[in-house]
């Protein structure tokens, strides 16, 4: 019964500022790293995945079609009164499409799926946590990510994949709607403009950037939601916290994204 | 037969605070254990270290040879499922009604049907006495219906090692006696190893075969009942007669002048005459024998020599009506 106890000296705390943050940083990627692992293992929970498909789908729907449609109406506009001021007016609509495909679309996906889907998503798994539903789970053997976590940031993703197509469609036809009708442009001209300036991967891209945002809000919310710090308050801070701290990270991950891409891809028509 | 735990030096801290250290202690296999303390001094804590849900920061908790502290992640949960645990609230999912909540452990664990995982849940709910509320959710019921469907949750995948945090609070006192009663019978059926976490004296005082005490951050004692029974050690004499006199305060403890402010003013304070040991719970009739009396005697028999001669006398008090002769 001498066996050799492993002895850790408890070190000062807060010794350097700042690791605090790396910590948490590092919390969050061990989640994540653990969520890509437990998605394959058995049992798969498609029950649970299936539950929150709709639920993130139900609630995103809406607001990102009524989003988009102003969103794509705002580019077009825009695009259309610079694009008149250069005498380049038969380029709007490639120009517009563009913009809406592979920012604005992603950007509206995300926000509105760690908005309205990742909030509730924190919400949920904190109050379980609070009331210790989530130790209990442990306490059976069931692994809490691979029984709650992997099937929400799945359905994150897969809303955000599907979404994405959803919100192009309604942003271009918007910004088709605003350009041709409110400022008299030529349908021809708009239409015939996405082919000499938009290309297929200009598509990839953003199901790419969409799914890989989904992924983010589905992490960041499963992350704050399992470690609030203390009651019922310490749950509602942990959602404020998870909604800033997705969006801070999604433009950061866009910035990156789009500049990969645009290295790797060279533009039609450059 | 119910599973060893060996618990060595355990310590844990939140941040500067020390909860307990070097705590060690065997839980002897298929016996039922209970641990008092003052409220606050880390009990569920305790708890919870065992099954591997805090990580104290030294020490570790053998169980099955698995190391709960700093063992395998995948280890540790295979051994969890050994394990049955009452939480303090019962810690049912909100969202599921009782059954469905029962059920949990079954369907994600075995490949039962679903009659059969039916007659396995409506027998522990039954056993409970919660027949008829299957269709409850856990907002619409009472506290105690809450802790009786954690017992019964803990108890469908027959758990060898049943860990119970506090199962009287909220409890009328009615009631505790049944869970008091339903823990003894429970270890008769199954056989498992208790650990039960409490500061109700009645459970104390009638349902373990061990009983150990937390106090100032320190397993204060942990042996056989009647050695903690009749302590002259004062927190624990303190603890077990509910009174004010000694070294628990209001504060988690009582600093040194409070403590000699008391003797002063109350030095003539008689000493408490040693208690009477009362008899343990027996298992219902009809309920097979406790196979953990028998271990239980040859061990306490192993050593006799450690122990307090008032220990001794309660030891051959105890087993002379069971044993016709003395021990």
């Amino acid at each position: 019964m001498s066996a050799p106890v492993r002895v850790r000296e408890p070190g000062p705390r807060r010794a350097i500022p700042g690791t605090g943050a790396l910590r948490q940083t590092g919390q969050l990627m061990t989640l994540a790293a653990t969520t890509v692992r437990d998605t394959f293992r058995r049992p798969f929970q498609m029950r649970e995945l299936i539950e929150q498909f709709w639920f993130v789908a139900s609630v995103t729907i809406l607001p990102a079609a009524l989003v988009s449609i102003p969103f794509g109406a705002v580019i077009a506009l825009q695009v259309g009164s610079l694009t008149q001021q250069l005498g380049a007016q038969s380029f709007t609509g490639g120009a517009s499409v563009l913009a809406v495909i592979q920012q604005a679309s992603p950007l509206i996906v995300a926000l509105l799926i760690a908005g309205a889907g990742g909030s509730a998503i924190c919400a949920d798994l904190g109050s379980r946590k609070i009331r210790e539903e989530l130790d209990a789970m442990e306490v059976m053997g069931v692994s809490p990510v691979q029984r709650l976590i992997v099937p929400r940031v799945l359905a994150t993703m897969l809303v955000a994949l599907l979404l994405n197509g959803l919100v192009s469609v309604v942003g271009t036809a918007g910004g088709y709607f605003f350009n041709v009708i409110v400022q008299h442009g030529t349908p021809g001209a708009y239409l015939s403009s996405f082919s000499s300036l938009a290309q297929l991967p200009d598509l990839y891209i953003s199901e790419i950037k969409a799914v890989v945002f989904g992924f983010i809000a589905g992490i960041v919310a499963a992350y704050r939601g399992l470690h609030p710090k203390g009651g019922p308050k310490g749950v509602g801070d942990a959602v404020n916290q998870s909604v800033v701290i997705t969006f801070l990270l999604l433009f950061v991950v866009n910035v990156v994204l789009t500049a990969i891409y645009l290295q790797l891809v060279p533009q039609k028509g450059a | 037969m119910g599973i060893e735990v060996i618990v060595e030096g355990l310590t844990k801290s939140f941040g500067k605070q020390t909860v307990w250290q070097d705590v060690t202690l065997t839980l002897p296999p298929g016996e039922v254990s209970v641990m008092l303390g003052p409220s606050g001094t880390g009990k569920t804590v305790f708890l919870k270290s065992v099954i591997g849900l805090l990580k104290p920061e030294r020490g570790r908790v053998l169980v099955n040879g698995v190391d709960m502290v700093n063992g395998p992640e995948r280890d540790i949960y295979q051994t969890r499922k050994l394990f049955g645990l009452m939480f303090q609230d019962g810690a049912l999912f909100g969202s599921m009604n009782l059954f469905d909540n029962i059920a949990f452990p079954l369907r994600e664990h075995t490949r039962k049907k679903e009659s059969e995982i039916r007659r396995i849940v409506m027998e522990r709910m039954d056993m409970v006495g919660l027949v008829g509320s299957e269709g409850k959710l856990p907002g619409e019921i009472s506290g105690g219906m809450r802790k009786r469907a954690g017992l019964a949750r803990a108890l469908v995948l027959d758990p060898q090692i049943i860990l119970c945090d506090e199962p009287d609070s909220g409890l009328d006192p009615v009631r505790t006696s049944y869970i008091s009663q339903l823990l003894i019978d429970l270890n008769a059926q199954i056989d498992a190893t208790m650990l039960i976490v409490t500061h109700n004296l009645d459970i104390a005082a009638t349902v373990p075969d061990n009983m150990g005490m937390l106090f100032r951050r320190e397993l204060v004692a942990f042996g056989p009942r009647e050695l903690l029974l009749t302590s002259d050690v004062p927190v624990v004499r303190q603890f077990l007669s509910g009174r004010r006199e000694g070294p628990i305060g209001m504060a988690e403890e009582k600093d040194e002048a409070t403590l000699a402010l008391e003797q002063l003013t109350d030095g003539a304070t008689v000493p408490l005459a040693p208690p009477a040991v009362a008899p343990q719970l027996e298992p219902s009739p009809g309920m097979p024998p406790r196979q953990a009396v028998q271990r239980r005697k040859a061990r306490v028999l192993a050593m006799w020599d450690q122990l307090p001669a008032a220990a001794r006398t309660a030891v051959q008090a105890g087993l002379a009506p069971v044993q016709g002769e003395p021990a």
